[in-house]
């Protein structure tokens, strides 16, 4: 006797985002800490040395915060105005920042009051950073110009003012101490040695630019400017290496994740991208709630902290393995499990003897009732409220195969208002889905031929029928448009094609709606 | 022309088992049931087929156990004769010639020495009425027995043996036609008639279908044309009769059945559900459901143990006591087959088309159904009218580690249904797991399917036409993420808004060539780009192929007005046409040879060739009646080394086509067919002889023994004894060990009884006369060995045991 063979459930593709290595890594992180600060955080830097530490620079405040803490451990206030770009020298001993009124101040992080002040801007400073030596100190200014400074004697000891227009990011080089970036809203990028008075190289990236990244072995360097990343070989005289355009608001912010794998951006779209370093492909998205000005990574990506123009500091750290293998666990613990393996596990010694017992083959719901040929009551079964609107598609299925049968009609009919407003609302849901369209439309004409007779007499089910001609006239009308504009994508298609035996007019006409999932 | 010589068109195969009512033997070990033009016999526990019973030379219409004798059985066939063999051995004992055309054959107990058959009424085969008759089968030595004197019992019966069954005792006999059921008394020589009316008001039909009588009490069931069964009581009244009613089935009862102690009666239709009621307490039922196709006849064995159905696709099922399907004998199902012949590249099987739904793997070389392998994966509803997923398209690819098929419903509200699967080899269940549903791949019908052949490349590649106008080519996607690899759609292609109708790979897999109507376009599989087009108007292209080894430059393509044309690839020119109403054509994969089945006149001819020869290597008129649409080259297991210029085609693969009526033929040499012969010869399955250290002793000792004195004697009549039996060593170890005389008196005593062999030659000789003669009065047991040897040693052996016996107690 061959056993029942239970409905076929069609596993249909999943739309959306597909499950990568990426999306598990990145999707690994905590629920984010939310902190609110007192403006716009317009700079994030982490210490170099544990327990890296880091930096908050947002309206007239720089907050150091612990890695753990929620709290900041440290607050410098000192600033007469907005303060800009804090940052830790490479032994996170000191922290520099520039400042709205275009003073420098250098502050040791135990200390509160600045230990320098390096005047000579003349307008807002927007830059500064260590020198890799750690006695030197870069600032660019708004004042078109960017100067070194002595830390000892807190002297000014270079000026370079080849740039044009604010001077909005820079970059000290970790490995030469006389290397130095600058970027500009005057469109450039320049690469000053500070043994010379002139800048070595400049590079054009279209857009004025608002962050620099090196990568650690400083041989290719990523700008941000306008909605474009680009990244250039500084070994091959600053050739342009690709152009990213992934946002559709300017981007703000640079990072690279600890290993270098992986690149980020943050935009003002909300958004901050990962790309790959390998192919410059987007391999995951993150979503803020503002516009993000801020990003930075802790070493080996344990946590990731952006700042928005909402004055809201986000963090999100890294699950501990032990907490990533807990909730996996949790479901495989179930109370029940138990119970249900006991004596399962038996192995049989060599003597026992064996008493085969037969396999029973365990149904769903509709489906022993489908054994019985019981139709309606297998419907029902497959139109209960968790099934309808968790997976759609075992009621689809249940109605294709009753209506493979030739008991569809059986099972539809004799219904009453409840029942049949059950059946209208998961019509209504599904009905213009075209995965399960061709299936439910001809229970749709069954019922509607069915129950044509009772119209009138009860007021939810006439709703419930309006209801389902407007959506199908919306959804008429809809695939009126999209033929529309299949018919001007074939004639552009025809268009661009070289004359010759063309084999790739091949869309077919009503193929519209595989278009809109692509769409 | 070129003469046909000694090939021969023959029958392979593949013959129905479900033709009539199956056999269980008293023992429950063997099942002997009606196939074609012999009675082939299964074993119960094992499902194989142990041996055929050949003799008769017409199709076979009944198998019926010998009432006196349960190692025997008669078989009755359309030629004229009933047969009686001993079945375990496969022997023909006795021939009756009744001489017109038998169609069913009953027995009872209690007519020693008679037989009833049913025969056509005048003795003439054309009519259309049918009488009961008794024969009384004359003793007699001979083989060949002339029996025509028959005694009419019943006039106007049925020629299908359900509708008439013995009662109680064989002392009536109960037959059943049309709206009318007759009981004849033997008794009394009287019989008597009940009618029924041809319609009662809620649309039942009341024409009786099957006739069974209850072995212990006086009851006829019989089942009828709506689904009802009607138990028959009190019918030697003519008036006072009284009838129950049973109604379950919801179609035509096809057959009834009682069990051999009257406690159950089993019925089946075309439900497939064996249904089983208690006698006497009808409310009472048990279900055997989903045996899988609708039942033809039900059978019981005479213990009660076992029961069988035999089902319409060609299938007997083997019941243990309707709890629990024991075995399953499976023939080749031949039903409407859509798909064309393939073969398995793997197991070397051929695939078509098998039950509702699914694909059956045959092994030509064993003629033995592999296995089903279901392709729609729902479950069968039966009903009138309801259509059916069918399978109409299945290709494997060159290594046989994909297969695609296509399913399709059409409905005549909704729009066409069409599933593409795809299904992978899985090395550890030894079968096809799918892999791929593509439902809605094209939004026509598929019109044609083919796999790239190529072995050597990385990629898969399926190309698929449909009445759409597209062609589409799928591929395997590489693992994209966790799940594993899948088919998806790598192309779609057009010509013009034509439908394309076939499609084919060249050898080599770098050209793809696909009919559109008229005009063949030949596309580059790699780059999708349009070669050429070979067009030959007027006609449509029916079939395309490309050439294969030294003549693959070659394109061929029959078209519907009746044109063969073969296009060289490498010049894009007509090399040669002819004109041909060729229905199919295909090429032998293992060599450059093609075959062409060509209709002509109502009768089908065979053309092989080469295309690049002009003249055919053999060609073979009127191979068969109607037209061939489907065929196939096998490729043989071992290869044949004909070296006449006419066969030598048959040296790779094998030819094998469906004729219009559903029979598989085969084309075979005439040194084949004498191969066969002397294998089958060689091939005595000997099974009945349990394997004991002292048959494997004495048993071959005296094989061998008998090889070398007789060599003219047939194997199959010459069976060794069972050496269990024999006296000497049965009393040898029957006797208590507390008994018997010293080991080392017994010892010299058994040596001495081995020694019979090479004075036994004498005796062994003047019984070989009669070898058959010997079966019949003395299965198994042969005593008679020891008892006409008239050798000394023997004999003392035999005289002392029971003196030592009665000395020492």
């Amino acid at each position: 006797m061959a056993s029942f063979k239970p409905t076929n459930i069609p596993v249909y593709p999943k739309l959306g985002e597909k499950v990568t290595q990426d999306t598990l890594y990145w999707k690994n992180y905590k629920a984010p800490v939310q902190i609110k600060e007192f403006g716009a955080i317009t700079n994030i830097d982490f210490s170099p040395v544990t327990p890296h530490n880091f930096a908050v620079t947002a309206f007239t405040r720089i907050h150091i915060y612990g890695p753990f803490s929620q709290e900041p451990v440290k607050t410098f206030t000192r600033f007469k105005d907005t303060a800009y770009c804090g940052r830790f020298r490479s032994d996170g001993q000191l922290l520099v920042a520039g400042c709205e009124d275009s003073v420098v101040r250098l502050f040791d992080v135990g200390g509160k009051v600045a230990l320098r002040m390096f005047r000579g801007h003349t307008k807002a400073v927007h830059v500064t950073d260590f020198t890799s030596d750690r006695y030197q100190i870069l600032t660019g200014s708004d004042d078109y110009t960017c100067r070194l400074w002595d830390i000892p004697n807190a002297t000014e000891l270079n000026v370079y003012q080849e740039h044009t227009d604010y001077i909005r990011c820079g970059i000290t080089s970790k490995l030469n101490r006389d290397l130095f970036i600058t970027g500009s809203y005057d469109h450039t990028l320049k690469v000053f040695d500070a043994r010379v008075d002139k800048s070595v190289m400049s590079m054009d990236h279209g857009q004025p630019i608002e962050s620099l990244l090196l990568y650690p072995s400083e041989g290719l360097l990523v700008s941000a400017g306008g909605r474009y990343v680009k990244v250039w070989d500084l070994l091959k005289g600053g050739q342009p290496l690709v152009s990213l355009r992934n946002h559709h608001k300017t981007v703000t912010c640079l990072a690279l994740s600890s290993n270098g794998q992986r690149l980020l951006s943050a935009s003002l779209d909300r958004h901050v991208k990962v790309y790959s370093t390998t192919n410059y492909k987007v391999v995951h998205n993150f979503d803020y709630a503002a516009s993000i000005l801020s990003l930075a990574l802790a070493p080996d990506d344990e946590s990731i902290v952006v700042g928005m123009t909402n004055s809201i500091l986000s963090i999100k750290h890294r699950k501990s393995p032990e907490e990533s293998r807990e909730i996996s666990g949790q479901q495989r613990r179930r109370p029940s499990y138990r119970v249900f393996v006991k004596g399962k596990n038996y192995v049989p010694k060599q003597d026992d003897y064996l008493v085969s017992k037969p396999v029973k083959q365990y149904l769903a719901k509709y489906d022993k009732q489908l054994k019985k040929f019981n139709v309606s009551k297998a419907l029902d079964c497959a139109l209960e409220k968790w099934i309808r609107l968790r997976n759609p598609e075992v009621p689809v299925a249940v109605i294709k195969e009753l209506d493979r049968r030739g008991t569809l009609k059986n099972a539809l009919a004799g219904r009453d208002e409840q029942q049949l407003s059950r059946l209208l609302s998961f019509l209504i849901g599904n009905l213009v889905d075209m995965r399960f369209a061709p299936v439910l439309v001809v229970a749709a004409e069954m019922i509607l031929d069915i129950y044509r007779s009772i119209l009138g007499q009860s007021p939810v089910i006439d709703r419930q029928l309006l209801r389902m001609q407007d959506l199908l006239e919306r959804e008429i009308d809809y695939q009126k448009e999209l033929v529309e504009v299949l018919g001007m994508l074939d004639t552009m298609f025809a268009s661009s094609l070289p004359k010759m035996e063309v084999p790739c007019s091949s869309v077919s006409r009503s193929n519209g709606l595989s278009i809109l999932i692509q769409v | 022309m070129v003469e046909h010589g000694d090939i021969r068109v023959v029958h392979r195969g593949g013959s129905k088992i479900d033709f009539r009512q199956p056999v269980i033997t008293n023992d429950s070990r063997f099942l002997l049931c009606a196939s074609g033009e012999c009675v082939k016999v299964f074993s119960t526990s094992t499902e194989e087929c142990i041996h055929d019973l050949q003799g008769h030379t017409d199709l076979v219409t009944g198998v019926l156990l010998r009432p006196s004798n349960h190692l025997q059985v008669y078989s009755c066939s359309i030629d004229g004769t009933v047969r009686l063999w001993d079945f375990t051995d496969g022997i023909l004992i006795k021939t009756y010639v009744i001489g017109c055309p038998v169609y069913s054959i009953y027995a009872s107990a209690n007519h020693e020495g008679v037989i009833f058959i049913v025969v056509p009424m005048l003795g003439d085969k054309r009519s259309e009425l049918f009488q009961l008759v008794a024969v009384h089968l004359p003793q007699s030595g001979d083989q060949l027995v002339e029996s025509r004197e028959l005694s009419a019992v019943l006039s106007n019966v049925s020629s299908n043996p359900a509708d008439i069954a013995f009662g109680r005792g064989g002392e009536y006999i109960a037959s059943a036609k049309g709206l009318q059921l007759k009981v004849f008394f033997f008794k009394k020589q009287k019989s008597y008639e009940f009618s029924l009316k041809e319609d009662n008001k809620k649309g039942g039909l009341n024409t009786f279908t099957c006739v069974a009588c209850h072995p212990k009490d006086d009851c006829i069931a019989t089942g009828h044309g709506d689904g009802k069964i009607r138990l028959w009581r009190n019918f030697n009244h003519k008036k006072e009769y009284t009838y129950s009613t049973l109604h379950w089935h919801h179609n035509a009862v096809s057959s009834l059945c009682f069990t051999p102690e009257g406690t159950n009666l089993l019925s089946g239709g075309v439900e497939s559900v064996l249904v089983q009621w208690r006698y006497n307490q009808e409310s009472q039922r048990d279900f055997l459901p989903r045996l899988g196709a609708a039942i033809t006849h039900i059978a019981v064995s005479p213990d009660g143990a076992l029961f069988c159905t035999s089902h319409s696709d060609n299938k007997i099922t083997i019941i243990q006591s309707c709890v629990k399907v024991s075995a399953v004998i499976q023939g080749l199902v031949k039903g409407d087959v859509q798909t064309d012949l393939i073969v398995d590249p793997r197991s070397k099987a051929l695939v078509l088309n098998g039950k509702p739904g699914h694909l059956q793997f045959y092994s030509l070389q064993r003629d033995k159904l592999l296995y089903n392998l279901d392709i729609v994966q729902q479950e069968y509803i039966h009903e009138l009218g309801l259509e059916q997923f069918e399978v109409v398209k299945a290709a494997f690819d060159a290594s046989g580690t994909w297969l695609a098929t296509v399913e399709e419903r059409k409905q005549k509200s909704a729009e066409l249904e069409v599933n593409l699967k795809l299904w992978a080899f899985d090395e550890q269940t030894q079968s096809f797991v799918l892999n791929t549903t593509i439902s809605a791949p094209h939004e026509a019908r598929i019109t044609a399917m083919c796999f790239r052949q190529a072995t050597d490349s990385q990629t898969t590649m399926l190309v698929s036409t449909s009445k759409d106008g597209h062609f589409k080519a799928w591929q395997l996607a590489t693992p994209a993420h966790t799940e594993g690899p899948s088919w998806s759609c790598d192309f779609v292609g057009t010509y013009h808004g034509l439908v394309p109708e076939c499609c084919c790979f060249s050898a080599d897999s770098s050209l793809l060539a696909v009919s559109f109507q008229e005009v063949v376009t030949v596309w580059s599989p790699t780059s999708w780009e349009l070669l050429t087009t070979l067009s030959q108007p007027p006609g449509a292209i029916r079939d395309l192929c490309f050439g294969r080894l030294s003549c693959s430059k070659y394109l061929l393509g029959t078209t519907a007005k009746n044109l063969l044309c073969c296009w060289n690839l490498l010049t894009c020119s007509l090399e040669w046409s002819t004109s041909m109403d060729i229905s199919l054509l295909l090429a032998d994969p293992l060599s450059e040879n093609m075959a062409a089945f060509c209709c002509q006149a109502g009768c089908t001819d065979l053309f092989v060739f080469k295309p690049s020869e002009p003249r055919p290597l053999f060609s073979h008129k009127a191979v068969c009646s109607g037209t061939v649409t489907r065929a196939v080259f096998a490729p043989r297991e071992k290869m044949l080394d004909s070296c006449e210029e006419n066969s030598q085609w048959l040296n790779r693969s094998q030819l094998h086509f469906l004729t219009q009526y559903m029979d598989l033929m085969t084309f075979t040499t005439k040194a084949e067919d004498d191969r066969l012969m002397a294998s089958s010869k060689q091939l005595v399955i000997d099974d009945s002889v349990a394997m004991t250290p002292f048959y494997l002793l004495l048993g071959k000792h005296r094989h061998q023994q008998q090889e070398n004195q007789d060599p003219m004697s047939s194997l199959s009549a010459e069976r060794t004894p069972l050496p269990q039996s024999s006296v000497a060593i049965k009393e040898l170890l029957q006797t208590p060990a507390h008994v018997l005389p010293s080991t080392s008196f017994l010892c010299s005593m058994f040596v001495q009884s081995l020694l019979i062999s090479v004075t036994d030659l004498r005796s062994n000789h003047s019984e070989r006369h009669y070898p058959q003669m010997e079966k019949t009065w003395n299965s198994g047991n042969q005593q008679h060995l020891f008892q006409e040897n008239p050798d000394d040693h023997q004999m003392i052996c035999r005289l002392h045991l029971p003196q030592l016996r009665s000395i020492c107690t």
